[in-house]
Order: structure tokens, then sequence, then C-alpha cells
């Protein structure tokens, strides 16, 4: 389990920060009509995918959903190839099929995001299946929502990970929202890290908005994982800034709760590990200064490389269909 | 080459692929019981061990997610149904996921898996196990499809469908399950794509597929014996479609009647009668017709259920009608093929 250290712990405010900057260009860019693409921001959930990525092995594996910017970036995604897939340019990560939903880079682990809630629960344990069977020391991460708990295939998924012991983490993202329904509207009993107890699927909660908890609280898990402990589900408390889809907030619309806009900016995941690196002296203001300048610079690259690259051949049309 | 059941080629198909490959696996509800899908998996746990055949939970959504998930992790899984009803269960895996992945990741990854689907008939098995749902899965691009008639075709196309990069789903038939033909033992990989011509004739041109080749093939005996030579021919690969065989046999014939196994609307026999109204229209001589199951969920009631499904008397009948000569005062064909059982 890697201890944090100074140079982690920086190295996690910069991941998140370049995900953070990364999505604020995207909301930026939109009035121009050049994303064709609904757009999921993970902006203000940047914590659970830094901090459980930056946890992960090489060999190790991850799945996620629609709101997969920021878990592509940190698997280790270019930013450049996600403007290009959302500009729907032949360079992006899908070349250009995929656009913003289906993010995916299996050269780095990410095998892939899909837009069906909880889809790609089942193959993330599937995926975790062959390892065993390969017997491959690796474990694989799969991404969702609170709305993804409301699918059947979880349950059927954990109850096999469980039965077989298989090397699967379930990271849920509890952002408050399924669209515009809270958990309590959907469902009897909230204590969503506990929903899979009784399948033999055994769950932790952590601060989702704390990307050294994240990070530590993932470690651990991983470690038990990897060590054969079967599967695990850790829920991440964290609030959704942005609507569901799209590149506005929406706090004053009637499903948020009176305090959702001050609670989410309170515990702002930056606004957090910045404390946090400023109490350990872990890093000056000129740090913070330069990181955002060095991540601007990056993502003014990223967009001129969408800008000019090429969109897909009609070649590229029914190419895929069938290898 | 020798002589083997249906079942039985399914069976050596797949120990072929598990001792030649470690990367297969088996797996779905009973594969590993005393049952052992009517044979087709019997002893292969014995075999392979329980980590390579394995029972799953009635939980196929899931699976059908766990087998992708694990073909994308380099495994080539089989998943078996029982039953083809039960696949609607397992749609969004198969639709939204397995026949997406490559396509909509620009053509980096690919979803080895096959899934066989077994379709009910004969007693009594009602509305929600009877189903043959080939048509839904063809409307989807990203599938293959097909559905094995003789024990060669089984073996064929399991041996070539595990090889196959993309997914794979083989639709076969209940009542074929005894019948016998001449296999090669050699297992050779032939090509997903096939059209087979079952008998030749030059006076109509009958489109059939698993079951209703046998069905087709009664008619045809009935109709020789009364002046009329009908041509059978059998997609046997319905995705990827080989045309070629159907238009060169309706260019010859002009006359082209289909007969699936599934309901007609939306179904093979429309695909093919467009494939034919769209490349063949100037050699059609009378208006094609289709023949299918009935459009209603099958009836467990005998006298009903015969007349949900269409059958070797139907075939003559229409075939009759078709080239405009009255049906002959004689005993109809019948259909020979049933099970009794449970399963």
């Amino acid at each position: 389990m890697p201890k944090l250290d100074k140079a982690l712990a920086r190295e996690l405010y910069r991941l998140m920060l370049r995900i953070r900057l990364a999505e604020e260009r995207v909301v930026a860019l939109y009035p121009t009509d050049k994303i064709q693409s609904p757009i999921h921001l993970s902006i203000g959930q940047e914590a659970i995918v830094a901090g459980a990525c930056k946890a992960l092995g090489k060999a190790d594996r991850a799945y996620g959903t629609y709101r997969g910017h920021g878990l592509f970036v940190a698997m280790g995604g270019g930013i450049d190839k996600m403007m290009a897939e959302l500009y729907g340019k032949d360079t992006g990560c899908a070349r250009g099929k995929g656009g913003s939903m289906h993010m995916v880079a299996p050269e780095i682990g990410l095998m892939g995001c899909s837009a069906i809630v909880a889809s790609t629960i089942p193959v993330a344990t599937g995926d975790a299946l062959a390892a065993k069977m390969k017997r491959e020391k690796r474990l694989t991460a799969v991404f969702f929502g609170d709305g993804g708990i409301d699918e059947g295939v979880f349950y059927e998924s954990a109850s096999f990970a469980a039965l077989k012991k298989l090397p699967v983490i379930y990271v849920l993202e509890n952002n408050g929202y399924a669209i515009h329904s809270k958990v309590r509207e959907r469902h009897a009993k909230t204590e969503l890290w506990r929903i899979g107890e009784r399948l033999g699927l055994p769950g932790r909660r952590f601060d989702g908005n704390d990307v050294y908890e994240v990070h530590e609280s993932f470690a651990k898990a991983a470690a038990e994982v990897k060590a054969g402990k079967g599967p695990i589900l850790l829920e991440y408390a964290t609030c959704r800034v942005y609507e569901h889809v799209g590149p506005r907030t929406d706090f004053k619309e009637t499903y948020h709760e009176k305090n959702d806009e001050a609670k989410a900016k309170a515990r702002d995941p930056l606004t957090v590990a910045q404390k946090a690196l400023q109490k350990r002296g872990w890093a000056a203001p000129a740090d913070f200064a330069a990181w955002r300048k060095a991540a601007l610079a990056e993502i003014d690259d990223a967009v001129a490389f969408a800008e000019k690259s090429p969109f897909p051949g009609p070649e590229r049309l029914l190419a895929d269909n069938f290898a | 080459m020798a002589q083997k059941k249906f079942g039985d080629a399914i069976h050596a198909a797949l120990t072929h692929a598990m001792e030649t490959d470690p990367s297969v696996y088996v797996m779905g509800i009973g594969v590993d019981d005393h049952r052992a899908v009517f044979g087709s998996t019997k002893g292969l746990v014995d075999r392979f061990g329980p980590e390579r055949v394995f029972d799953t939970p009635i939980a196929e959504g899931a699976m059908t997610g766990i087998a992708i998930g694990s073909a994308l992790a380099g495994m080539k899984p089989v998943h078996i149904h029982i039953r083809t009803d039960f696949l609607y269960l397992a749609m969004d895996q198969l639709c939204n996921m397995a026949a997406k992945w490559r396509s909509m990741f620009g053509g980096v990854m690919n979803v080895p898996i096959v899934v066989r689907a077994v379709i009910g008939k004969s007693w009594g098995q009602g509305a929600q196990h009877s189903q043959a749902l080939q048509s839904l899965f063809m409307h989807v691009p990203g599938l293959k499809v097909a559905m094995p008639t003789t024990a060669a075709d089984a073996q064929d196309l399991l041996i070539a469908g595990i090889q196959d990069p993309n997914p794979v789903l083989l639709f076969e038939h209940r009542l074929l399950f005894d019948l016998q033909s001449e296999v090669d033992e050699s297992f050779p990989v032939l090509p997903f794509k096939r059209t087979v011509v079952r008998r030749k004739g030059s006076d109509l041109t009958i489109v059939a597929n698993s079951y209703m080749v046998v069905e087709a093939l009664k008619a045809a005996e009935f109709l020789s014996a009364h002046g009329i030579e009908a041509e059978i021919v059998d997609p046997v690969t319905l995705v990827p479609l080989d045309d070629a065989p159907i238009l060169a046999s309706v260019k010859k014939t002009g006359r082209l009647m289909i007969v699936d196994t599934g309901w007609t609307t939306c179904g093979v026999s429309a695909e093919i009668a467009a494939v034919a109204a769209e490349k063949a229209f100037s050699s059609l001589k009378a208006p094609v017709r289709r023949l299918g199951m009935q459009p209603v969920a099958c009836p467990v009631s005998k006298p009903l259920e015969k007349l949900f499904y269409a059958d070797g008397d139907a075939i003559a009948r229409a075939a009759f009608a078709m080239v405009g000569k009255p049906f002959p005062a004689a005993e109809p064909p019948v259909a020979v093929h049933a099970f009794k059982g449970p399963f």
C-alpha cells in the first residue's frame, strides 16, 4: 500500500486540477457547438477517480460510466485525446466513434465507459473473473453512481463476485442524485455501502471529496482484494455540482436540497486538498499558481490538437462493426 | 467422416475447442448437471474441471456481462441458455454492450463470446419456452447470428463461432438434437457465412431455416410426388447472410416462399423477402409467400399449438397455391419429430 508522501500528495492535487480545468474548458467551449455530444461533468467529483486510480497498479483495470472524463484523465489518458474525442475527431480516444460518454484507453487499463446505467458492473466483474481464471495478479475497479445500485445487474454481479471471490472493487460515487432523484426517493434503505452485505459483498463509506482519504481507503481495499479476500464495495460521498447532463449548474431547481450549493462549495475537493497541502507545508502559493499555469497550457494544446485534427473519413463508418 | 446426432456434434465441438484452446470455457444454467443441456455438455466438467465448466446463478443479465468482460480480458466464453426465451433478460448486455463494444470504441477491442440458445417446441412449451428470437438479434449491428440445421452445421458453427473475434449467437432448435448427419471429425474451421441448398428443384424456391428445413423437406417429397419440384435453400448464417444462393434459386424458379421458425413480422422471412425484392424483383413470377409462427403467444392446447406453427402440410398447401395448382386428394405430409418430457 503506497503511503501518502509529499510527492504523491502534490501529484493527487495536480491530477484533480487538470481534470477540473479541462472540464471547465469543455464548459467554455460548449456554446461554440464544436462539442456535439451530451456532456456529463465530473466537476466536484474529481477526488474519487484521482484518489482511486493513483492507487491502481499498472496491470489493474477500470470501467466507468458516461460521466467519464475524470476517470479517463485519472487513468492516465491524455487530455488531447479526450478533447479530440469530444470533437468527434479521428484522433480521439475512440477515434470519434464514442464521444463524451464513451471514454476508453485499454492500453492503460481503461477498458470502457458505458452510457447505460450499471451496465459496466457485470462486465468489470467478468474481467475480474478472467483475471482469476488466468491467475493474473490484478484487480478491476468499476466506477458508477448511486443510480447504479438501482439496477438488477448490480446485485447479480455482486453476488457472483462474492461467490467466486473475484478481485473486483465496486466504486460507488454517491453524488446524491440519479438524474433528479434522491436516494431516499428510490430506496427504503439508504446506507448504500451496506447494500451488498447480505450478498457477501462488504462495504465501506468514505468522504469522496477528500482525495487523500479516497487514496488511502482505496489502496487498503486494493491490497485486500489482491490478497484474494474477494470483492468490496467502496462508497464515496460527494456532490454533483453541475446538472446531470449539460454545461450548467442547476442548484435553483426544486429537486435540489436548499443547502446543496453551499455544501458543494465548502467541500470542493480542490479546496479540501489545498488546505491539507498547506497545513502540512507541502505546497506554497507559488506552487498552486505554477500548476494552474501548466495545466492551462496543456489544455490549450489539447484544444488546438482537437481543432486541427481531421474528422474520420467516410471509410471509417462501417469499419469497426466486425473484426 | 462419421454419422453423428446434432447434440453429439455440439458436444464434440465443445470438447475439441476446450482441448485446443485453454481460454475457452463453458457456462450456463445446468451445464454441469446430470441433464447437461440435452447431453451437449455431458462430462465436460469432469474432463475440464469446475473452473472452466460451471453452472451460473439464474441471472442472465449479469452473467452475459460477465461473459463479455471475461472476453475483453482474453477468455472465450460459451454461454448456454436452455431456452431462447431467457435471452430477453440478457438483451441489454447483448445489444447495448457486446454488439457495440468494438464499434463505439473505435475498433480497438473485440468481444469474442458465443451464446448458444435452444428453441423449444413440443410437449406444451407454451408462451415462454417456445420463442425463436433470431430476428431480434439480426436487427442489431455487431452481432453474428446463425441457426444450425444439421449436425455438421452445429459442429462447424460452434468451431467457427468460438474462433470468431465477434459476438456470435447460435440458435439451436430442440427438435434437431436427435437428428443425424455426417460430420467431419477433423473439425475444419469453415467461414462463418453460408447458405446451403438442401434440395434441388425448378418450380419454386423454399427458403427455410433450422427445424423448418425438416418440415420443408417433408413437404418437398409430397410436392415431388405430385409434380412440383421445390428447391430448398437454408440460410444457415443469418448475419452475415450469404444471399447469392437464394437469389440464384429465385432467378431459376421465379417463386419464393420463406418459412421461418419465428414470427413473420420484421422477421427472417421479412428480411429475405426484402432482399429478393431489391435484388431479384424482375425474376419473381408470383408474390412472395411467408410462413412462420402465428402472430400470438404460443398456446399449450394441442389443437391450437398445431395451428400456431407452420408445418409440412402448410408448406405444401402454400406451394400448390403459388404454382396455381389445386391441392391433390392425398394424405398431406405430417411432422414426425417431437420430444416428450420437461426439457
